[in-house]
């Protein structure tokens, strides 16, 4: 209970000396909010441009074109073959005559078609895929697993810019943590600077306390709440850069998606961005702290 | 209580403070340390407080030898020797009682018995209604009286003391000197680092003589002829 109370005190001391010089602080949570922003904006950002352009796994479709001299009992075996095969969601067989009616239907050249002696269409086996657009390898695997089968003329993947579309965000992703690992680097550096700084501020009182036998954990505590406390304003304030931000932009979005016919609207940071950011912002401040004073502390001595 | 035997300490600058001092001072002793500027008089006080080791011989302080205490016990040791400074050295942003409490925080006491022995120790040094001043709100003395009450807050057997009257007209010195002794007679023991010889000489106590990193004297003050010669 008593450590308990230690501990309290501890931190609103640290809270109050934060308090007592407003601006100074007030420039480090904000240079802290920033470095945070920069990651939570960018993941917000490929949130929504995924949640704009929906999910395009469907929309990946693979035709395995036969050659003309392949009769429809033999494209029936490779229809069930091919539905064996993993990797494949659906195959349907299109026959050469389902197509050409299809196509005597739509594209109005009927009567000319009906001069030609035979079929000229090859029998098609239009297969999805179940690799999601964002795994081009396993497509790619499967098209040249196809285009093996003596039987087939040609394979056709289409949508394959999904399958981009999908690795650019998968590349932004990457980009993002190693722009919040870089960022997270700068915190820590940050705390560890203002920690340093406070560290030679309040020298004299330190050398006091370990006069009158504080250890060094007992003095050390103070410098790091107050590295926590710095890392939770930061959180808190990279928050609240990035909602401003998507709340200003929210407006221009939807009138772009307007213009596009589409009911889609930024989606700001969630509670859960919140609790990581706070909690992420209040580990690196610890953690500058502690590096500081580590290196810091140890060095004052009374009386010499 | 206090025993040095052939301590020497050469500081890393090559400055040799003390040469060969040996001396001990019993439990419930009060003692003066008297000799000129650069004698040794702050190292010796440094070398039992522990803000120092010693590079030859052995300093034993409560029946600790401090030369090879390891560095986590020193907060424990440390909270065992109240210690006084001529510049007092209170922390200016906190209010007295705050300063008097430092030792009890760092030793963990609860919240009633800091506010109790706050209280006591302020009373003993006659500033008991000063709790919520800052340092700079009151007189030098009054200050250097805060920093006796820091020293005395957590009752530590040994008490030493750097010119504590050294910014003190004699009036306010006399004061403080009537304070130490009176923490005496209740079982301190005590050691006063003084260039004052006339407080010594009033006291009639022992006084140990440092010269040049030694001991030249170590008597009651008026059987001491060396101090006419200091003079």
């Amino acid at each position: 209970m008593n450590w308990l109370l230690r501990h309290v005190q501890s931190l609103l001391a640290s809270a109050g000396h934060l308090a007592r010089a407003p601006i100074a602080t007030t420039f480090t949570v904000l240079v802290m909010g920033l470095a945070l922003a920069l990651p939570l904006g960018l993941d917000v950002l490929v949130r929504n441009v995924r949640s704009a352009t929906g999910d395009f796994s469907g929309a990946i479709g693979i035709s395995v074109y036969l050659k003309t001299n392949v009769p429809e009992a033999r494209a029936r075996q490779l229809l069930r073959s091919a539905r064996d095969r993993p990797g494949v969601r659906t195959v349907t067989l299109i026959t050469a005559s389902e197509a050409l009616a299809q196509f005597r239907q739509q594209s109005g050249f009927g009567a000319a078609l009906d001069a030609l002696e035979d079929n000229p269409l090859p029998h098609v086996l239009a297969i999805t895929p179940t690799a999601a657009g964002d795994d081009p390898a396993a497509v790619e695997n499967l098209r040249r697993y196809l285009q093996a089968w003596p039987e087939v003329e040609t394979v056709q993947v289409d949508g394959d810019w999904v399958a981009r579309f999908n690795a650019i965000l998968a590349l932004l992703r990457r980009l993002l943590l190693l722009a919040a690992g870089l960022l997270g680097l700068g915190v820590v550096a940050v705390v560890g600077n203002t920690i340093r700084l406070e560290i030679q501020n309040r020298r004299a009182e330190i050398e006091v306390t370990k006069l009158v036998g504080g250890t060094n954990a007992f003095v050390r505590r103070p410098f790091l709440y107050t590295g926590a406390l710095y890392g939770l304003l930061g959180g808190l304030c990279a928050f609240v850069v990035v909602a401003v931000a998507l709340w200003l932009l929210a407006p221009f979005a939807a009138r772009l998606a307007q213009s596009y016919g589409s009911l889609f609207a930024l989606h700001g940071p969630t509670l859960r961005d919140l609790g990581l950011l706070l909690g992420a912002g209040t580990l690196l401040g610890w953690v500058g702290a502690w590096l500081a004073a580590g290196r810091h502390l140890a060095r004052i001595e009374p009386g010499t | 209580m206090i025993t040095f035997e052939s301590v020497a300490k050469r500081y890393r600058n090559g400055r040799e403070a003390l040469s060969q001092v040996s001396l001990h001072v019993s439990p419930g002793e009060m003692v003066f340390l008297t000799g000129r500027s650069g004698a040794g008089k702050s190292t010796v006080l440094k070398l039992i407080a522990l803000l120092e080791r010693p590079t030859r011989g052995q300093v034993i302080v409560g029946g600790e030898a401090t030369g090879k205490l390891p560095a986590r016990r020193i907060p424990a040791f440390r909270r065992r020797i109240g210690v006084v400074f001529q510049d007092h050295r209170l922390l200016a942003d906190r209010p007295v009682f705050d300063n008097v409490a430092l030792p009890l925080i760092v030793a963990d006491s609860s919240l009633r018995e800091i506010d109790k022995r706050v209280r006591a120790a302020l009373d003993q040094v006659g500033l008991l209604g000063h709790e919520r001043q800052l340092p700079a709100e009151l007189s030098v003395g009054e200050q250097q009286r805060v920093g006796i009450a820091r020293a005395i807050v957590s009752r530590p057997p040994l008490l030493i003391a750097d010119e504590p009257t050294g910014n003190l007209d004699p009036q306010l010195a006399a004061e403080v000197m009537g304070l130490f002794k009176r923490l005496n007679e209740v079982g301190v023991t005590i050691m006063v680092a003084t260039h004052d010889l006339h407080l010594v000489r009033e006291s009639g106590l022992r006084e140990i003589v440092l010269e040049h990193g030694r001991v030249a004297g170590d008597a009651g003050s008026l059987e001491l002829p060396s101090i006419e010669a200091q003079r």
